[in-house]
């Protein structure tokens, strides 16, 4: 068959995805509507959501190329590691990876907890823990994040909105 | 671009000609960091001829209301508001006061009361007497509102907006004409703008002024109106309704301070306002502390309120990484952000990073800030070497959003939910999932605790249902929670009005109650556009209540008919006595417009039929902001921190309430005139790539389309400098240096102001040392400094130096720094001569003879 031949027979992948999925742009805060194409549980096209009343349909260069963005090789797969004083990444598995960090925190929280200020002023507090980012997260995440820290005394907690 | 399909004027005012101009019916360049003249002028050019839309003025602003006799301009005290205190560096607000009340008149946040500890004293009642303020609705005594802003802005003439800004006198009254033309009961104009408006040291006060701009024309709660932020990132918006910030708790509540809020009642009472909807602020914080500690939390216990963490100050990103740069923070998690490359003063936020004992970076893959102990300027120099650091760095990749249930609030208040398509590759997580589970084990390791200090964690209510086989929580789950629902049946509530304040509602952020309102994601609606009205409501879910145009009862007369039939929108119903229209009212549904609340009025009762503006205390669009703002109820021209000119209208150079931060690792310029340093730079952005990088510079499409850090200049710069088209150039301030390649465009217009020529240099933001695509980055330019408002930077007006050639490297990039940091040393003359100039610090204007005494 001749390649013009055979593209007669090719389907775009719109419409060979075994479902569709409703998404939103990731990049800017205009909020534009996405498609997902997925085939084989693996993300085969995104392109614009023309329902959306937003952006009917387009995309700008960065959404566009929201595909890539998600699928590309540039996303690593494993927790690294990087020892004090090494001069290399390691890998680790994510289970013992998350156990180190809650050790951390809570190590870091008992060392600098403050009950009280010089004046006896309550504080319940520690200063020596502090977060950034939060404008590329999900509503839900960022609840869990304040909510998280707020228990654990933490204040020192910022985002994107901040720059 | 559609609204110009359809007939609307575009004008583009930016320093550089840009691919928006381009698409624009007017371009307009301004020198960097004046905006507040130029629109200053813009208020002048409304109010002198009579440009205003008086009937909305009168019924929906402040301007008739009379401020207190001991109130001074910057008029009067060249350059500073009554209440300066030269010693605390801020103001105290007493004297903004409306003449008749008592006490401070709240503004939505109250932060210059409560939030910053000296930034004010507390009042004993907020609002209480807001209705007996003194008004003049002819607009003609000396101290209303009217007269003052009048006053306030009548030496912003066309030929002093030309001598600061550079903008020729002609198309700047052709600005102002065709917004007034474009303005009024048939019409209305809408302002956009994004971090050009806001990273400056009075960044919010140019937000302030476009505020005052829009109320004067009427085009405030109006289709078509308004004031539209073109915010960043996807929820960046969200970010800030459910806030990842220091100063805030879900809702725009402010944290609690230490010496304000010791126990719940004192917090209500500093922040709750005697009217309006802020006066059911006892109801948001009791919802909000059920949610987070459920049967823990009741009336005999305050609601648990002592778990919460307490300020005492400023604990803002730039001072949060200063005080890591001297050895107070051990630990730092950084999800989805990238200070090496985004936050000013890279160098500073690198030596944090190295006194840090852990850093968790969650992200795609490994940033510059999550490689910064063995990529960096100061690896290149030989300054530092990875064996020296003793930083422990976990990097954790993160799920897409395709891989992950969850909303993003977008720049108009539009909750949208997107839906999870597949799992997340590998040992990729979402931060939903690295949240729960790190709140899981930490609940673990706390479990056996009888210490006081661990109940906040321990009775932390945390049983989310998971799901799929990574034990994801159900993000449905957790909107639920925000959403609020009543205790006793776990019902979701409808809306913020049916929280209550004796703890059988519990509402993770009230603001965003009625997002699941009857059980149902609300959030998740996703009907056509072409099968509903062009409002869309049934598109997603707007804070607050689904409403699309916040303020929109001012879309109505007094009378609450439509001003217009072409602007019809919101308008009371006669004969079904409620108000209706094309979006949900922004009013209490079924109060007439003939409605006035008697003396003793309170809380809502408070509100009057032609009260529009529901969050203020006297239901009127601020013109002059009795509260609210640390630098000033009137916004007013100062200089940025770093000028190439001094203040032409005022001896005090910049805002006097701006916070500096004075260290060997981020020097300043002089505030005016400095030789090394004679160059106006600001920083852009470019539609091919995003913020700092980290999820663009990664992709062969984006980095094809931009591929390499550049900066624009003018062709005459380019010759006094020597360089050509594509060649290297060193971009240099006292904070660091920086190479890239010289893009020579007559885009760039050299500005003529006051009589010199001033070169502007553009720089975009997106590159750094790691990625598909690696250049210098501009942040490595900037500078630590605070707007006092928002603890804003200043990046998109400072100054800098261009020379020819690549940056020095090695051993000589090491004794190029030297000669920079020699340079930049005063010696103690030179402090002095500074200081007696008041350009080091914040603080009044020293009575030294001005020899630009304005024309106009």
């Amino acid at each position: 068959m001749s390649a013009t031949r055979r593209s007669l027979t090719l389907l775009p992948r719109t419409v060979r995805a075994d479902r569709i999925v409703r998404s939103v742009c990731p990049y800017c805060a205009v909020g534009c509507g996405q498609l997902v194409y997925v085939e084989n549980e693996q993300i085969t096209n995104i392109e614009g959501d023309p329902d959306s009343p937003i952006s009917e349909g387009c995309l700008c260069p960065k959404g566009s190329a929201t595909y890539q963005l998600v699928t590309g090789s540039h996303r690593v797969q494993q927790v690294l590691y990087r020892r004090p004083f090494s001069t290399h990444w390691e890998t680790l598995p994510l289970e013992q990876a998350m156990d180190m960090v809650a050790e951390r925190v809570k190590e870091t929280r008992d060392a600098t907890w403050q009950d009280r200020d010089e004046k006896g002023q309550t504080l319940n507090r520690t200063l020596g823990i502090a977060h950034l980012g939060g404008a590329t997260l999900d509503n839900e995440e960022n609840y869990l994040l304040k909510k998280l820290y707020t228990s654990l005394g933490m204040v020192q907690i910022e985002n994107q909105a901040r720059i | 671009m559609e609204a110009r399909r359809r007939g609307a004027t575009i004008i583009h005012i930016d320093p550089r000609f840009t691919r928006t101009s381009a698409m624009a019916n007017l371009h307009v360049p301004i020198r960097a960091g004046t905006d507040v003249a130029f629109l200053g002028g813009i208020v002048r050019y409304i109010l002198e001829n009579e440009r205003y839309f008086r009937d909305y003025v009168v019924a929906y602003t402040n301007a008739a209301t009379l401020i207190k006799e001991e109130f001074q301009d910057t008029e009067d005290l060249d350059g500073l508001f009554s209440g300066w205190d030269p010693k605390g560096g801020h103001y105290d607000v007493e004297s903004w006061q409306y003449e008749g009340t008592s006490d401070t008149v709240p503004a939505a946040g109250h932060k210059e009361i409560f939030a910053e500890k000296g930034a004010g004293i507390p009042r004993k009642d907020r609002g209480r007497d807001v209705l007996d303020e003194k008004k003049d609705e002819t607009l003609q005594h000396p101290r209303c509102v009217f007269q003052l802003l009048k006053r306030h802005f009548a030496r912003y003439t066309p030929e002093m907006v030309e001598r600061i800004t550079g903008c020729p006198q002609e198309l700047f009254l052709k600005v102002a004409q065709t917004l007034c033309d474009n303005s009024g009961r048939d019409r209305t104009s809408a302002f956009a703008y994004a971090v050009g408006w806001t990273q400056h040291s009075i960044g919010v006060q140019y937000i302030r002024t476009a505020g005052i701009i829009q109320l004067l024309l009427g085009n405030i709660g109006r289709p078509g109106g308004g004031i539209m932020a073109l915010r960043g990132h996807a929820s960046i918006q969200g970010s800030t309704d459910i806030p990842t910030l220091y100063n805030l708790l879900p809702g725009y509540l402010p944290m609690p301070h230490a010496e304000h809020a010791p126990d719940l009642a004192a917090y209500i009472h500093g922040n709750e306002a005697a009217t309006n909807w802020w006066s059911e602020f006892s109801k948001y914080v009791k919802s909000l502390l059920k949610a987070w500690w459920g049967a823990a939390a009741d009336a005999s216990n305050d609601f648990c309120f002592d778990y919460l963490p307490k300020l005492t100050g400023n604990h803002a990103h730039m001072v949060t990484v200063k005080d890591m740069a001297d050895g107070h923070v051990s630990g730092y998690l950084v999800v989805g952000e990238n200070p090496v490359v985004g936050s000013p003063n890279g160098a500073l936020q690198r030596r944090g990073l190295r006194r840090a004992r852990w850093l968790v970076v969650r992200d795609f893959q490994p940033t510059e800030t999550a490689e910064f102990w063995r990529t960096s300027p100061e690896h290149e120099r030989g300054e530092v070497r990875a064996e020296e650091i003793g930083t422990e760095v976990f990097f954790f990749p993160a799920a897409a959003h395709t891989e992950k249930d969850g909303t993003f609030t977008n720049t108009q208040r539009l909750l949208q939910w997107h839906h999870k398509a597949i799992d997340p590759p590998g040992d990729a997580r979402s931060d939903l999932h690295f949240a729960f589970h790190l709140g899981r084990r930490l609940k673990a390791l706390y479990a056996d605790s009888r210490e006081r200090r661990d109940e906040p964690i321990q009775r932390l209510t945390w049983d989310y249902p998971t799901e799929g086989r990574h034990d994801d929580p159900s993000a449905e789950a957790v909107l639920r929670e925000i959403n609020g629902y009543t205790v006793a049946d776990g019902k979701p509530v409808s809306g913020f009005t049916e929280l209550k304040a004796d703890g059988s509602t519990a509402c993770g952020c009230w603001i965003y109650a009625g997002c699941y309102a009857e059980g149902v994601n609300q959030t998740a609606r996703r009907k056509s556009h072409r099968e509903q009205i062009w409002v869309a409501p049934d598109w997603g879910w707007a804070w607050p209540a689904n409403r699309r145009i916040l303020y929109n009862r001012a879309s109505a007369d007094p009378d609450g008919k439509p001003w217009s039939e072409r602007k019809r929108y919101v308008w009371w119903d006669e004969k079904a006595l409620k108000w209706t229209g094309s979006d949900v009212p922004d009013f209490i549904v079924d109060r007439p417009p003939s409605y006035r609340p008697n003396k003793r009025a309170k809380g809502l009762d408070a509100i009057g039929g032609n009260d529009p503006f529901l969050l203020q205390a006297d239901g009127k669009g601020w013109l002059f902001a009795p509260s609210g703002m640390m630098d000033g109820p009137m916004p007013t021209h100062y200089e940025p921190q770093e000028s190439v000119v001094r203040n032409l209208l005022y001896k005090q150079q910049c805002n006097p309430a701006r916070h500096e931060f004075r260290r060997r690792d981020n020097r300043y310029h002089r505030a005016f005139d400095d030789p090394r340093f004679p160059l106006v730079m600001s920083t852009f952005r470019l539609t091919e790539h995003h913020t700092a990088g980290g999820m663009s510079r990664t992709l062969p499409w984006l980095s094809e389309l931009q591929p390499e850090m550049f900066c624009e200049i003018s062709p005459a710069l380019a010759r006094a400098r020597g360089v050509t088209n594509g060649d290297w150039a060193t971009l240099t301030t006292a904070r660091g240096m920086i190479e890239c390649r010289v893009l020579v465009t007559e885009r760039m217009t050299p500005l003529a102001i006051d009589g010199r020529r001033i070169e502007q240099v553009g720089v975009p933001w997106h590159w750094g040392a790691v990625g598909r695509v690696r250049g210098d980055a501009a942040n490595e330019l900037t500078a630590f400094g605070e707007d006092p408002n928002v603890n804003i930077m200043e990046s998109k007006a400072l100054t800098c130096d261009l020379v020819a050639g690549r940056r020095p490297r090695g051993e000589a990039g090491r004794e190029a720094f030297a000669r920079l940091d020699d340079a930049l040393t005063l010696d103690a003359d030179e402090r002095r001569a500074l200081d007696e100039e008041g350009l080091r610090g914040a603080g009044p204007p020293l009575p030294e003879p001005t020899q630009m005494e304005p024309k106009g």
